[in-house]
């Protein structure tokens, strides 16, 4: 069943569109993750599908019913925010029941489910505290439970963890993730955080000033995204995007990379063909670029090695990321922490040549 | 057209249903802004008209204005506005900051002297107009304590002096509304970045280089705020005068605002007195209209910043 | 980083200072002294004195005695009629105040903006320009020279302060607290109750003691649409000294003057700070 539609949906704010034509279809259960750079429009949609703004035109529908000029209550959603937006002046269980409160449901009635929330979330011991009395996380718990206890058909999420530091933002990214697998429930969640999106979405809508360039599942959004934004937004360091030419050989098409000394060669999908002769951008992902040991499967033409110059070494721990430089252009490497490279030599690294994208340089539009 | 009809009626309800919310909204903000506009339009029209006792209708066109402008009370108190305006203004800017100055070198009893300073904003114009004009009284005030003191000679008579009376009411405001000017400027005072004070000690500035470079240079948009404040204040000063000089000795204090309750209430002559309301708001028109001009520029360039 | 020691700088600094606040104190010293001194005494000597008996009885005869204009009840009636006026209009202004200041910066309505923008106008539009069509106004409505009218006349201009108060007070109130309480089922008056109230107080503070100040201090309106037994008191105080013209009293007309000032005094040393906050919040307009 279809938990959420969004039709046709533009906002305008004055004479500035702000979101246009969004289509949207979300299934119950799913966790759809609307993820962008600040002022890309996610949170304003957020705001249309909660019914805290109006769309200028265009549908909302939940659980199948047109909710246009259905007021926020009424629309059975709960919504967790940024600052929380806890009530500064009830105490916690006062915060978790204020729409009982405002619903006129028995005491008796409230009490169990503050009980059952505060179990779930483990913030038992702080009901009758005020909110200015907890910690950041734990104010983050209290935004849940209100929205938990209401058992809605549509969970939204608008930037929950972005006032939480590192670690603890780690901590409570789990736990939502926990509890949506717990629970079933259907979240659409907004964030600016790629790692974020990628961790809990089964859906992600990537947007950007105010239209939704790709919607999919995490693993087809990070390896074959639509465009070249979406290519360079998602995944840290971002997929190395260079400039190459298509050219037909033997064994198919190959793009051509740098001049000179420093060429290379890389095969390339056959949906490509059309562009032989012709400038493309190639996109490869930073882990796809690696010490020449690395080992990137069977298939014919997967593995290809390169050689280029190293100019940075940046050891993180856990991996070195290496910036290489072929002919003009630069790339980064994700290489094992073991190898130790050396400035200004031509090293050489292994290439997986089976995650390449290449994209439209005038459109920015995925070609193969 | 029975689907319209359907599609129309949650909005009609919603209407009636949130009415006492829209009457608690609108009823107040109407008659607040209403009483604005209409006021004052009324007053406009007013004096274009022949009135006098009673509102007339009928157009005399600028007639009142060239009237009122022709008589010799308003040339006074219009010229006393000029001098009361600009130097109560200088002094009470001045007076001010030399207070916040003082206050913000960290000493000790800063609240209570704060408000020693402030506690005439509290108290009405009516009554601090009557104690200045006791203190000023040369039968019974300052003069009179000095001399039985032994020197016969003081004098100190502004108050019955036609040339003179005029700064007992600069003297007055300055002490009623320093306190205001002083209250501004060490909020000001008190929000200068600190690492902006550490860089100048860094540099070697003394405390007054730094006052005079660094610190006072932050500070010119409240003082643009306290002037405007104050010249409002001086354009509509109407209690203080008539409770310190009744406008005397003879018409020597006159200012605008007594012109006009003259005209209107003691004369009779509403077209006259809407008149000279009419220039009063024009003569702070002549001080709003920069100053709105300047917020804008200013929140722009914040805007593009 | 300052230094509080006395180096002679800093004797220089509290001299200069305290030498001033002393200065900015005589007024109320004198008319505070003055208020237990017999007339004759202060004629004799000046209004600047120490009182060489008590004449505490002052006090007695301004409050219920005094004659002013016809009647000789002292300043009694008059302080009631400030009472009445200044408690009703502070309460109805600050009351509707609050909800509008509370209507504008956190709901959105067609012509909010607009609506908004006038009634701040009348925080600069002199009251000159008003007088004639209140008297036009009372007249046809019957409350000329009643205190009704002056509460009317109050609590309507009075809303152009207390909206911009609460306006600015209430917009740094984050939206989303709004949002989430129209989604848990919250409507503009129980948001209003449950959510904006209980963050209020200092703000309603502020207003309450900006509004009573302002109108127990007004002298215009109360000398221009009331007369005799119905005026407040500040345009008694006037009537008195043109009374006493002749004859000064002014051990007696301290004592009255002290009365009339104490309420807004106490005021403003009970809530010094908040009278302050108004001040300043008034300016940044």
């Amino acid at each position: 069943m279809s938990a959420l539609t969004v039709r046709d949906v533009t906002k305008q704010f004055g004479s500035a569109e702000v979101l246009t034509g969004i289509n949207l279809d979300i299934a119950s259960g799913e966790f759809t993750v609307l993820v962008g750079p600040s002022g890309c429009g996610k949170s304003t949609l957020l705001n249309i599908i909660a019914g805290l703004e109006r769309q200028t035109t265009g549908t909302i529908e939940i659980g199948g019913r047109v909710v246009n000029d259905v007021p926020p209550k009424d629309r059975d959603i709960a919504m967790v925010f940024q600052s929380y937006a806890l009530y500064p002046s009830m105490t916690v269980r006062q915060n978790i029941t204020f729409g009982m409160e405002c619903r006129n449901v028995p005491r008796a009635q409230r009490n169990e489910a503050v009980a059952r929330v505060a179990k779930l979330l483990q913030i038992e011991a702080m009901l009758d505290r005020k909110p200015a009395q907890l910690s950041g996380g734990q104010r983050q718990r209290v935004a849940m439970g209100r929205a938990l206890v209401r058992d809605p058909l549509l969970f939204l999420f608008d930037e929950p963890l972005s006032n939480l530091d590192a670690q603890l933002r780690t901590e409570m990214r789990m736990e939502i993730k926990q509890l949506h697998q717990r629970l079933g429930s259907t979240i659409v969640y907004v964030t600016h955080d790629q790692i974020e999106a990628m961790t809990l979405a089964t859906r992600i809508a990537v947007m950007r000033q105010g239209v939704v360039l790709q919607f999919d599942d995490p693993e087809t959004v990070y390896n074959r995204p639509a465009n070249l934004f979406v290519a360079r937004f998602m995944g840290a360091p971002p997929m190395n995007t260079l400039s190459a030419r298509l050219e037909a050989t033997s064994d198919g098409t190959v793009a051509v990379i740098g001049g000179g000394e420093t060429v290379i060669r890389f095969p390339v999908p056959a949906a490509a063909a059309s562009w032989i002769g012709r400038q493309v951008v190639l996109g490869i992902r930073p882990e796809c670029i690696a010490e020449p040991t690395r080992y990137f499967g069977d298939a014919p033409g997967a593995t290809v090695m390169i050689a280029a110059l190293v100019e940075v070494i940046e050891p993180t721990g856990a991996e070195t990321i290496v910036v290489l430089r072929i002919g003009d252009e630069r790339a980064l490497a994700r290489v094992s922490p073991d190898l130790h490279y050396r400035l200004g030599e031509t090293a050489r690294f292994a290439a997986d040549t089976r995650k390449i994208n290449l994209f439209d340089p005038e459109t920015g539009d995925r070609i193969a | 057209m029975s689907e319209t009809a359907a599609a129309r009626r949650p909005k009609v309800f919603g209407l009636v249903r949130r009415l006492p919310e829209h009457l608690t909204i609108w009823l107040p903000l109407l008659l607040a802004a209403g009483h604005i506009v209409s006021f004052s339009l009324w007053t406009l029209w007013v004096s274009f008209t022949p009135s006098t006792l009673l509102p007339e209708f009928g157009w005399v066109g600028l007639h009142n204005y060239t009237a009122v402008l022709a008589t010799r009370n308003w040339r006074i108190a219009f010229d006393n506005l000029l001098l009361f305006g600009s130097a109560f203004v200088v002094l009470s800017l001045l007076t001010g900051l030399g207070l916040a100055i003082l206050l913000d070198q960290r000493i000790r009893g800063e609240n209570v002297l704060r408000s020693i300073f402030l506690y005439p904003m509290a108290v009405s114009f009516v009554v601090t107009g009557t104690v200045w004009s006791w203190l000023l009284n040369p039968g019974v005030g300052v003069q009179k304590f000095v001399n039985d003191f032994g020197w016969m000679s003081f004098r100190f008579d502004w108050l019955i002096n036609r040339d003179m009376a005029i700064w007992t009411i600069v003297m007055a405001a300055v002490w009623q509304s320093a306190g205001f000017g002083m209250a501004l400027f060490l909020a000001g005072l008190r929000s200068v970045d600190t690492d902006l004070i550490k860089a100048a000690q860094i540099d070697g500035a003394g405390p007054f280089r730094l006052y005079r470079r660094v610190i006072l240079p932050t500070l010119w948009p409240i003082t643009v705020t306290v002037v405007v404040i104050q010249l409002q204040f001086a354009i509509t000063t109407f209690d203080l005068v008539r409770a310190l000089t009744g406008g005397g000795p003879g018409i020597a204090t006159l200012l605008p605002a007594l012109v006009v309750y003259d005209f209107m209430f003691q004369r009779g002559l509403l077209g006259r007195g809407a008149a000279a309301a009419v220039l009063m708001l024009l003569t702070l028109l002549a001080v709003l209209l920069p100053y709105a001009a300047w917020r804008h520029v200013q929140a722009r360039q914040a805007a593009r910043a | 980083m300052r230094d509080t020691t006395f180096t002679p700088g800093r004797i220089l600094i509290y001299l200069a200072v305290w030498s001033l606040a002393a200065a900015w104190l005589v007024p109320l010293a004198v008319v505070m002294l003055n208020s237990v001194r017999t007339a004759e005494e202060i004629v004799q000597t000046s209004m600047i004195g120490w009182p060489e008996h008590w004449a505490w009885d002052n006090y007695r005869t301004a409050w219920a005695d005094f004659c002013v204009a016809q009647t000789c009840a002292g300043i009694r009636p008059y302080m009631l009629n400030s009472a009445l006026v200044s408690i009703p209009a502070t309460i109805i202004s600050t009351v509707f105040g609050a909800v509008a200041g509370y209507a504008v910066s956190l709901w959105r309505f067609p012509g909010d903006r607009w609506i908004y923008g006038v009634v701040t106008l009348g925080l600069f539009l002199p009251q000159q320009m008003r007088l004639l069509p209140w008297t036009i106004v009372l007249r046809d409505v019957g409350l000329i020279n009643t205190l009704t009218g002056l509460v009317l006349i109050h609590s309507i201009q009075g809303l152009s302060f207390t909206t911009l108060f609460c306006r600015n007070y209430y917009i740094a109130i984050p939206r989303e607290l709004i949002g989430a309480a129209r989604i848990d089922g919250a409507g503009f008056f129980r948001i209003f109750r449950r959510i904006v109230l209980p963050l209020s107080p200092p703000i309603l503070i502020v207003t309450v003691i900006w509004q009573f100040t302002h109108i127990w201090n007004e002298f215009l309106y109360g000398v221009t649409f009331t007369t005799g037994q119905q005026q407040p008191v500040t345009a008694a105080l006037i009537a008195l000294s043109a009374a006493v013209a002749d004859v000064p009293q002014h051990g007696v007309q301290s004592a009255a003057v002290m009365i009339a000032a104490l309420p807004t005094l106490l005021v403003y040393l009970l809530g010094g700070r908040y009278f302050v906050r108004g001040l300043t919040a008034g300016a940044v307009k």
